[in-house]
């Protein structure tokens, strides 16, 4: 797992590391149970999908709007019925408090190249907000401490 | 009487438009130079509120927006029901003329965003001398596609909330929470399939590359601005159509996003001012109009 510094250019124009930005996705399941309304915009959902950092992907089950498994991939045989994976770097900007212009939005990410989004997407897309605000949780803390 | 009344008047004017009579609901407020107003795609003229009752802009300009068919409080016309849906450059273009006409607007300015910034270029293309200005909001003549639009309207997806939170992204996180979830609640309350219609004419036959190089703004004047935050119609589409545009002024805006007007009308305010003061300054007005 490498460390990454500054980003210039069209790359992320955070800091981070790869190990802080794992940490911080693995937090999401506590965030998420802090959140009564946001586990209610959820209330119909029940399923398994392969979310998080594409250097440590996440095999995360859904039941009832609440986060009741959270696994790092690989897992034997595990299937997903969809998975978004996006760079470090673009999760490092995601959670700013007040993200920078372009790395605010799940599907900006995916629209720039930084974010991969496959499978069956039925569960995501009609639920669209709910996973744009769960994993956009950790945004609540500011990521690295940066505004 | 001690409630608060809103100076916007509504009432619903009947327009002739493709040989079929379309009872068209519009809001305005403020008297001098016509100024319309276009909504986005699956929205309404809601989204125009806020520059409706601004004390400065009306007392200069007839601010006037009005609800596209199929959207708002202008139903859909009466043979279409039970139909699919699309608006094209062709429909959009007739519609707006066809309003102006009904209204008897002489040379208005028109403002529309996104859908309605794209129009307005095309107005500028054909029709640049019914038209006192343009002002295109959130607009190129092209941007890439970054969903499928097959998901607005299908029976197991809601599609007032798939809409909504599409759209959700295209909004800075720096406006006011109650005017963010105000310019969602727009896209909540679309009729089925009409956003999805909307974009056939964004998407599909709208394509304007190639064309804005024809657009003469010493006949009308064209400005356009995009907010930072916009990713559909990025300031990246906007500056490299702008720049195929002689004359044509374009602003990125900051902390502003798709839906500057309902998002974050105080700072879309610092923006639109200066470009309605232009306008005005061209008619001769006193400089002070809307400082």
């Amino acid at each position: 797992m490498n460390a990454s510094a500054d980003q210039q250019g069209s790359g992320p124009p955070v800091s981070f590391t790869d190990a802080a930005v794992i940490e911080a996705f693995k937090s999401i399941p506590d965030l998420l149970a802090r959140d009564a309304g946001l586990i209610a915009r959820g209330a119909l959902l029940d399923v398994d999908c392969l979310l998080g950092p594409t250097v440590q992907p996440f095999h995360i089950a859904i039941r009832g709007g609440r986060i009741t498994a959270l696994v790092p991939a690989p897992v034997l045989m595990r299937s997903w019925r969809f998975s978004y994976l996006a760079s470090p770097g673009a999760w490092a900007a995601y959670w700013q408090k007040m993200p920078p212009a372009g790395w605010h939005d799940l599907l900006a990410l995916t629209k720039r190249g930084e974010a991969v989004l496959a499978g069956d997407l039925h569960p995501f897309i009609a639920h669209l907000q709910y996973f744009k605000d769960v994993l956009a949780l950790p945004r609540a803390n500011g990521f690295g401490g940066a505004a | 009487m001690t409630a608060f009344i809103e100076p916007i008047v509504g009432r619903y004017v009947h327009v002739e438009i493709g040989g079929e009579i379309n009872r068209i609901y519009f809001e305005e407020n403020g008297s001098g130079i016509p100024l319309v107003c276009l909504h986005t795609a699956g929205s309404d003229a809601r989204q125009w509120r806020h520059l409706l009752v601004d004390e400065e802009f009306t007392r200069h300009f007839r601010v006037i927006a009005f609800d596209m068919p199929w959207h708002g409080k202008s139903n859909p016309p009466d043979s279409q029901y039970g139909t699919e849906y699309r608006l094209t450059t062709a429909s959009y273009t007739a519609t707006i003329r066809a309003f102006c006409k009904a209204l008897d607007l002489e040379k208005p300015v028109v403002m529309g965003c996104s859908i309605g910034g794209r129009i307005v270029l095309n107005l500028a293309i054909d029709h640049a001398t019914e038209f006192r200005a343009l002002i295109g909001l959130e607009a190129a003549d092209f941007q890439q596609p970054w969903y499928d639009t097959a998901w607005l309207n299908r029976p197991d997806v809601h599609g007032g909330e798939v809409c909504a939170a599409l759209v959700s992204g295209l909004i800075a996180p720096q406006g006011p929470e109650v005017a963010r979830n105000e310019t969602l609640w727009g896209y909540k309350q679309g009729g089925p399939g009409v956003f999805k219609g909307d974009l056939y004419f964004y998407r599909v036959d709208g394509d304007l590359r190639g064309r804005v190089g024809e657009i003469d703004v010493n006949a009308c004047p064209l400005y356009l601005l995009t907010g930072e935050y916009d990713f559909s119609c990025s300031p990246q589409d906007t500056l490299r159509t702008a720049a195929g545009i002689k004359g044509a002024k374009a602003t990125v805006m900051e902390a502003l996003g798709h839906f500057p007007m309902s998002e974050n009308p105080t700072q879309f305010r610092r923006y639109i001012a200066p470009v309605l003061h232009d306008i005005l300054e061209r008619q001769g007005r006193p400089k002070e109009a809307t400082r």
